[in-house]
């Protein structure tokens, strides 16, 4: 049988990757899939954990919310960058310095 | 029992391995669609959990809307998104990346660490849960369960996060318009 601890691992090694893309990439929209990343493998912990709640079903139902917060994060974030596209005519977090005034 | 344990190894290393090469990737076209088959991977994975309708949410909502959105940003931000990439290359390794992998490495061990430690298979809850059968087994249905249970013992977080997600909506439709109309 699968264990906790490998679903744990796996989601440890998912988490990882999406903190590297944020820490390093030159690039809103791939730090915005490293954010991604960093939510999916919560979820899978969520999930794991959810398999011995079987009357509350308290880690699925979560999870499906945490889906659904994913949806409106990337929204937001896009519509957010967009913008910043539209003012500084580039997208990479490190050159953006400046505020509006 | 194999079979499964097969296909859990074989769905956790579809997920890493493309999540590394979305990570690596200097292409953003590559890293996007690569992002795809991660989020197919993890929804294999989530069907090995036996939670087969957060596997199907997962395929419906991230690949089929998260991840339009985000390709119709890429194509909506234009050609500078691809510069960036360009003056980049050259130097197979970046000294500018060196601290983040240092610091994703370092965090790796330290969850890893935690996980061993923490030995989440003789959790006491865990353990009582299987002593009274709290727990999900192949052949049984959860769907249904979980309907009733988002109605009536989660119906507080689901309006919270119904009236979020418009107002989610609702300021991304207004981040997004153009400037100077208002």
């Amino acid at each position: 049988m699968i264990t906790l601890t490998d679903f744990l691992l796996v989601g440890a090694l998912l988490f990882c990757t999406g903190m590297y893309m944020i820490v390093s990439k030159r690039n809103s929209i791939q730090v915005l899939i490293g954010i991604e990343l960093m939510l999916n493998a919560a979820i899978l912990n969520l999930v794991a954990f959810g398999k011995y709640d079987k009357l509350n079903n308290g880690g699925q139902v979560f999870a499906l919310f945490a889906i659904v917060l994913a949806a409106a994060t990337t929204a937001v974030a896009l519509a957010i960058i967009l913008n910043v596209y539209r003012r500084y005519k580039t997208i990479d977090p490190d050159e953006i310095k400046n505020l509006r005034d | 029992m194999t079979l499964v344990r097969l296909l859990f190894y074989v769905m956790s290393f579809i997920a890493i391995a493309s999540a590394l090469y979305a990570a690596l990737s200097k292409n953003l076209v590559r890293s996007i669609f690569i992002f795809f088959v991660t989020l197919f991977a993890l929804a294999g994975l989530y069907v090995i959990a036996l939670a087969d309708f957060v596997a199907v949410t997962q395929v419906v909502i991230y690949v089929g809307g998260i991840l339009v959105l985000i390709l119709f940003a890429f194509m909506l931000s234009g050609r500078e998104t691809l510069n960036v990439i360009q003056h980049q290359k050259g130097k197979f390794i970046n000294m500018a990346k060196v601290p983040a992998v240092i610091l994703a490495v370092l965090f790796l061990a330290v969850i890893v660490n935690i996980i061993l430690k923490a030995d989440a298979d003789n959790l006491p809850w865990i353990k009582q849960a299987i002593a009274q059968q709290n727990e999900i087994t192949p052949t049984s249905s959860t769907i249904d369960n979980i309907g009733v249970n988002l109605m009536t013992t989660y119906l507080l977080p689901f309006e919270a996060i119904s009236v979020l997600l418009l107002m989610a909506l609702v300021g991304a439709a207004h981040l997004s318009r153009k400037e100077g109309g208002a």
